[in-house]
């Protein structure tokens, strides 16, 4: 059973209609107890950073995620999620995330060619990088996949299991042990995406 | 790099797509979950979904089929059609939509972009412009092209992207239905008004008229249509290969 984390921040419809089309139970909630009795977590989320980060924290998510990390629970942020998942996000200000990645959230404009729209929103390739993932067993490199997202992953080289080109290798998907992120929706990438939520759902615990 | 998107549109209306006959290789050519799901599963890279219901009871009929087509599909779902306030949105995103497009609404009210992009974010909101010369000068038309706003359109349009919106869809009446290409005049000019993105809609009548669209204009982010998917008078599949013989970047 996969948790779907629910905090008040996105929409979690596609999310779970996308597990159920793979024949994945899951269950959307925001309950530290039922959160804690999954074997996988899903950490979703669009908007900003900051508001997202202080409803994890209010709600006391936060911990419950850091600890289900530390005891090897595979959890997947996606998008904002993933991003929630690095040390820290300079979106508006400096904002402190869980830390469970090794990195921080920078603007795209820093490091794309001027010219190139913002935000990187649309389909794009994904470049495997040389670090192997299980996250990626049932696709390929250079499969396409679908972007939205003004800010991205950065000095997390070392995590990074794939990029996307946009006049710059953003960071498109990292892995650190059993703690995976994708800056892309999965569940809006067709068949490609469905396969990526396949092979997290087929992790061994 | 970011490919070029190929939108199908599917008018909605008392719960059926219009003009959605002669389909092939479906037998309910009219059911918006069907014809999405054979569009989702056929390349194309996101939908549009149009309300054309004006009573409430077709609205709620509606919102039941949105949700319906929005867990069948697995890329980005675009909504539009009776759109007027921020409720409207918060509607049809709980039943699934990525981005939710206005046009009257924004024009009896701008206000509603900056109200739904403070929300929900830029990227989620859509403005959708129908625009034709009168006299030389492109206008803005309200309530399905019916109506002469009198407002100037790239005026109009620069002013809705300030306010918040994300993206353009821009619909030429002077090329609508009339197949013989899209209007890349009036497309450069927005192009070049606004950084962002541009899709073209009306005009487009065979697979040659997305080549010399992406071609001509490579700013242009995007390529809409409705009839000529339905009627498969253009096959997705095969205008793509044909898109990405011509070194135009597309997902295949």
């Amino acid at each position: 059973m996969i948790a779907i984390i629910d905090y008040g921040v996105g929409n979690l419809f596609s999310l779970k209609s996308s597990l159920d089309m793979i024949g994945v139970e899951s269950i959307v909630t925001g309950d530290i107890e039922e959160i804690k009795k999954c074997d996988k977590i899903l950490l979703p989320g669009v908007g900003a950073f900051q508001d997202a980060a202080n409803k994890l924290r209010k709600s006391g998510l936060d911990k419950v995620i850091i600890k289900e990390a530390e005891n090897k629970k595979p959890i997947l942020g996606i998008c904002l999620g993933m991003q929630l998942l690095f040390e820290k996000s300079f979106e508006y200000g400096e904002h402190i995330g869980l830390g469970l990645i090794k990195g921080e959230i920078r603007p795209i404009k820093e490091v794309i060619p001027e010219g190139l729209k913002i935000p990187h929103i649309g389909w794009n390739k994904l470049d495997f990088t040389k670090k192997p993932s299980k996250l990626f067993k049932y696709i390929k490199d250079k499969d396409f996949v679908y972007f939205v997202h003004s800010y991205y992953g950065a000095k997390c080289e070392n995590d990074t299991i794939a990029t996307s080109d946009y006049g710059y290798p953003l960071t498109a998907a990292v892995e650190k042990d059993n703690v995976f992120g994708c800056q892309f929706h999965p569940e809006k990438s067709g068949n490609v995406g469905l396969n990526i939520l396949k092979a997290f759902a087929d992790m061994e615990v | 790099m970011i490919t070029k998107r190929i939108i199908p549109c599917l008018d909605v209306k008392d719960g059926r797509v219009v003009k959605g006959v002669n389909f092939l290789g479906l037998n309910d050519v009219s059911s918006p979950v069907k014809l999405a799901k054979y569009y989702s599963e056929n390349g194309a890279d996101e939908l549009v979904f149009y309300d054309i219901t004006a009573s409430s009871d077709g609205r709620k009929l509606f919102t039941d089929i949105l949700c319906e087509v929005a867990k069948t599909i697995f890329i980005p779902l675009t909504v539009g059609g009776g759109i007027n306030t921020v409720d409207d949105f918060d509607r049809v995103l709980k039943c699934g939509a990525d981005k939710v497009s206005v046009n009257s609404g924004a024009i009896k009210n701008p206000n509603l972009i900056y109200e739904a992009a403070k929300l929900y974010g830029d990227q989620c909101v859509v403005i959708s412009a129908d625009v034709k010369r009168v006299d030389g000068v492109f206008r803005v038309f309200a309530k399905g092209g019916r109506e002469n706003t009198g407002m100037e359109a790239i005026e109009w349009i620069k002013k809705c992207v300030s306010l918040g919106a994300g993206e353009v869809v821009l619909n030429s009446i002077d090329t609508d239905g009339v197949k013989e290409g899209f209007d890349i005049e009036m497309l450069d000019k927005v192009c070049n008004a606004v950084s962002v993105p541009v899709i073209a809609s009306g005009g487009a009548g065979c697979i040659d008229h997305f080549t010399q669209l992406f071609k001509t204009l490579p700013k242009v982010d995007a390529g809409l249509a409705a009839s000529i998917f339905h009627f498969n008078e253009v096959s997705i599949s095969d205008l793509k290969s044909e898109l990405n013989k011509n070194n135009i970047p597309v997902r295949i």
